[in-house]
């Protein structure tokens, strides 16, 4: 018997069972966007059969670092930019638990931005949420990565001379293989993106536009949206690379001319996970490697055994 | 004067082989019946560079290099630029024949590649002049001629390891075995008639020397291998079977090692882009339950500082290694130094809670590396392996019963999912995984694993409360705090009960103390043992404990001496300083004797070292420095 019965666990889950017990007060401002990234994970727990206890979600620094603490599963709040390095690892551990993980702007396309790129060029078995609001909101309002070219804060005080990052293109680049952006103004598209990102087998990546109404926009600024797969305006095919690229491109040009374009950009189902390619190598044992330990009937093998004759 | 010992240098540049025949020198030496030791010198340069290893051998364990070599094979640089020209950094293609000429004993054997080396070059750089000064026997041979002959120009070296042989009266027995186990084909074929031509081509030489070589057997079977093998085999004994890294010299090698051996022993080796995420992989992998490590070198370890201190703060269990190099920076990358003390004591944000570990030898580096996971796992804190560039490579015979010892793979402190129904929870269903008052009086709280049933909890660098939430209440923060600290009390009981890592060497009772850590330990005892010899009253002391610091062995032992002098390898004084700062003493009974220079400490070197210092004599014009005790 596993020595982890949540996983697997084939109950009926319900998604009030990730509200813990008793809540702690939300760190989050009135209105933010952030609410919206928790609601619509919870909701999308019971659309993908998995239980608190089978779930790991872990978390970078900043607003968006504290989802976590209003989500009740396992969790790990890491330090800035560094939720995936840490998060893939306890997937290659047990390929069993689903692995989650999130954080901000700032945390993913800025100090963390390499580990996004490795990670998606990996291509681990995971979920990547970004909690994009175009500013760093818990240090009060500062400049960030996906902030449009001559915004004003207090660090970049005549207007930021760079061009944002380009998110989606970026990640495309580096080989994730699924790629979308939603928005906490539309909870229905978002727990569907979030369920279909969790049952994706590879890494996907979801920029989520949260509103941060103290520091930057507020939530009408991402009213009106348009869903790219619902509009007549836009039919690009979603498998293929060049015409995501181009969905890529206008939608990141777009967004900071007042038009706000999501859904899905990019899903490849046919390149095989990190757990998958690393497996058929030989390099990644066929069980979870964190069940060995557990197993009384274990066997360990012995340096003197196996590697001494070398020396001999 | 008879040397009773060989201390054969063999000079090329890189890429001519010089480590693998080195290797394969040692081990048929040690086949053979004596023991051995290797020292490594060599560039951070993939082709050409002068780069050479020493083999010491003799009929007892040998523990340290010696003082300068009576044996010399230079085969001279194949691999230099521009082998005719005064170069940037002086004749390249010689440098593996003069650069030697300081360290060969009078009356030693230089056998040189006339092949390769003109022999009007060879008359510019002084062999003349220097060979009659010193009484040196000089052998030119046509090493690269015999090599051609049967196979490649590379087989120089093979052709050397023949004419060694010839000249020092060695069977080369031995020697054949090792190249029909590592070869075979033509290659084989090839360096066999290399090895024999090359023999009795300096057989028929007349070469008069003194050089003993002597003889012994083993009264048990032994094994060679260097640090980084033993640092990695105790790693795995221990049941660690998750690494992660990033290469960088000279901690590339247990990587390697790792790397290699993983996918046999079930587990996944991780070659990432960095090292916060080497160090961030390992915790990941910890926290969802396997025995985990990652390590690196100066620069690369001072990126892992923040994911430590996310280690110490969610009591995750991970080891580190670092393998020190010459700083600061970018500093010397192959040259060895013991300067990285401090960082990584010190390094990450806050009052630091980790446990540091500086094996002395490749006996040590097995051991304390077992400890350093077991110690991890137990007290959720992560142990740190702290050993430098010497260590890293060099290579000695021990028993092989050394490692006959049984796998532990316990991951420690963790909960069955039948024991976490049983422990603590909070109101809200999270289990308490931060207990502030754990049972059994010790300060080491529960832990889950993700994917357990109602194991649920928090881990955050944020400072929290019992189940793990972000909490800055002060009575909480002083509980928390407070244990995580004085987990380090309970390891070094836990340490003085079960492990001895502190050595002692020498006579019970001296006039004088030595104080040494880390890779230098073994030279010291090696001086100790000369300065006996002539006279003087000495004892040694080599602590491998950095944190939790051995207060009181250390105090002992600084007590029953009138002085101490304490040899390291960087020019801060820095574990004297940790000694001070730990015992909060003796300030004005240690000195120190430092050395900087890229090159580890030879036996010799402290031997004056110690007699200048009791003298007040001056060291200015040696490779040491000397720093007097407070008030002196």
């Amino acid at each position: 018997m596993s020595a982890f019965s949540a996983i697997g666990d084939e109950r009926e889950i319900d998604r009030d069972e990730f509200t813990p017990g008793i809540e702690p007060q939300a760190t989050w401002c009135p209105g933010c966007g952030d609410f919206g990234v928790l609601k619509a994970l919870k909701q999308a727990m019971p659309m993908v059969g998995r239980n608190p206890d089978e779930v790991a979600l872990f978390t970078g620094i900043g607003c968006s670092g504290k989802l976590n603490s209003y989500f009740n599963s396992y969790g790990f709040h890491t330090i800035h930019g560094r939720s995936l390095p840490v998060a893939r690892a306890a997937k290659l551990a047990n390929p069993e638990l689903e692995v989650i993980a999130a954080g901000g702007d700032g945390d993913g396309y800025g100090i963390g931005g390499n580990h996004l790129i490795h990670t998606a060029r990996e291509n681990h078995d995971m979920t990547y949420i970004v909690f994009n609001n175009e500013i760093f909101g818990l240090t009060k309002g500062q400049t960030s990565p996906t902030s449009p070219k001559g915004h004003k804060s207090k660090t970049q005080p005549h207007g930021s001379a760079k061009s944002p990052i380009r998110p989606l293109s970026q990640s495309l680049n580096a080989g994730a293989t699924y790629i979308a952006r939603t928005a906490a103004v539309n909870p229905n598209q978002a727990k569907e993106i979030i369920a279909e990102a969790i049952e994706h087998d590879g890494f996907a990546h979801i920029d989520f536009l949260t509103q941060c109404p103290t520091w930057n926009k507020d939530a009408k600024h991402y009213v009106p949206y348009t869903d790219i797969q619902q509009s007549d305006e836009y039919d690009h095919n979603v498998s293929d690379r060049q015409e995501a690229a181009e969905m890529m491109f206008q939608t990141e040009n777009k967004l900071y001319e007042g038009e706000v374009l999501t859904g899905r950009y990019y899903v490849d189902d046919q390149s095989p996970s990190y757990g998958e390619e690393k497996r058929a190598t030989g390099e990644m044992p066929e069980e979870p490697l964190a069940e060995r330990y557990f197993d009384e009937d274990a066997e360990w093998e012995r340096t003197y055994d196996e590697l001494l004759h070398h020396h001999k | 004067m008879t040397d009773n010992e060989l201390i054969w240098r063999i000079a090329g540049g890189s890429g001519d082989g010089i480590d693998s025949t080195s290797q394969n020198f040692a081990k048929a030496l040690m086949r053979s019946g004596l023991h051995v030791f290797t020292h490594r010198h060599y560039p951070s340069r993939i082709r050409g560079g002068h780069t050479y290893v020493e083999v010491r051998a003799k009929d007892e364990p040998v523990q340290s290099r010696g003082d300068g070599y009576n044996f010399l094979l230079a085969l001279g640089d194949s691999f230099a630029r521009n082998p005719q020209e005064e170069a940037y950094y002086g004749k390249e293609e010689l440098k593996p024949l003069y650069e030697n000429f300081d360290e060969l004993r009078e009356g030693g054997v230089l056998l040189y590649d006339e092949g390769l080396l003109d022999d009007a070059d060879v008359d510019e750089v002084g062999l003349e002049e220097a060979a009659e000064e010193n009484g040196w026997e000089v052998v030119p041979m046509d090493l690269r001629g015999i090599a051609k002959e049967h196979g490649r120009e590379i087989m120089r070296n093979t052709a050397g390891i023949g004419a060694t042989a010839a000249i020092l009266d060695i069977e080369t027995d031995e020697f054949e075995k090792l190249i029909e186990q590592n070869m075979s084909g033509d290659m084989q074929d090839a360096n066999l008639a290399v090895l024999e031509d090359a023999y009795e081509a300096a057989s028929e030489l007349d070469v008069d020397h003194d050089i003993e070589v002597p003889e012994n057997t083993h009264d048990e079977e032994q094994v060679i291998l260097s640090g980084s093998n033993a640092i990695s085999y105790g790693a795995l004994d221990e049941g660690c079977r998750f690494i992660s890294g990033y290469p960088m010299t000279p901690w590339t090698d247990v990587f390697t090692i790792m790397s290699q051996h993983l996918p046999n022993f079930g587990g996944i080796s991780e070659q990432v882009e960095d090292e916060i995420a080497a160090a961030a992989l390992a915790l990941g992998a910890s926290h969802a339950g396997v025995k985990a490590m990652s390590g690196s070198s100066g620069g690369g370890f001072a990126l892992m500082s923040e994911p430590l201190g996310l280690a110490e703060m969610t009591e995750t269990p991970v080891v580190l290694v670092e393998a020190m190099r010459a700083g600061p920076s970018t500093g010397m990358p192959t040259k060895p130094e013991q300067a990285d003390l401090e960082h990584v004591l010190y390094t990450s944000q806050g009052d630091s809670a980790r446990v540091v570990f500086a094996p002395a030898n490749i006996r040590e580096c097995y051991t304390q590396t077992r400890s350093a996971f077991r110690i991890a796992y137990e007290y959720q804190i992560p142990a740190i392996v702290v050993y430098d560039q010497k260590i890293q490579g060099e290579l000695r015979n021990l028993p092989a019963s050394h490692f006959d010892e049984e796998p532990n793979a316990d991951p420690g402190s963790v909960l069955t999912e039948e024991e976490i129904e049983e422990a603590a929870h909070h109101s809200s269903g999270k289990f308490k995984r931060f207990l502030h008052d754990p049972e059994d009086g010790s300060n080491v709280s529960p832990r889950s694993i993700p994917g357990q049933k109602n194991g649920r909890f928090l881990a955050t660098g944020n400072e929290h409360n019992e189940e793990g939430h972000i909490s800055e209440d002060p009575a909480n923060r002083i509980a928390q705090m407070n244990r995580r600290l004085e987990k380090l009390d309970d390891i070094r009981a836990d340490l003085d009960e079960n492990a001895a890592h502190q050595t002692y060497y020498g006579p019970e009772e001296a006039d004088y103390g030595i104080l040494v850590w880390g890779s230098q330990q073994d030279t010291a005892f090696e001086a100790v043992d000369r300065l006996n010899e002539a006279g003087h009253s000495v004892k040694a002391l080599g602590v491998s404990d950095m944190m939790p610091y051995p207060v009181k062995e250390v105090s002992e032992f600084l007590e029953s001496v009138d002085k101490a002098l304490v040899v390291e390898m960087n020019a801060t004084a820095q574990f004297r300083g940790l000694t001070q700062k730990e015992i909060g003493k003796y300030g004005d009974k240690m000195s120190s004797l430092l050395k900087y220079n890229g090159n580890p400490f030879e036996p010799a070197e402290i031997v004056d070292g110690f007699e200048s210092s009791i003298n007040g004599e001056d060291l200015a014009a040696t490779n040491m420095k000397y720093l007097p005790a407070a008030g002196d």
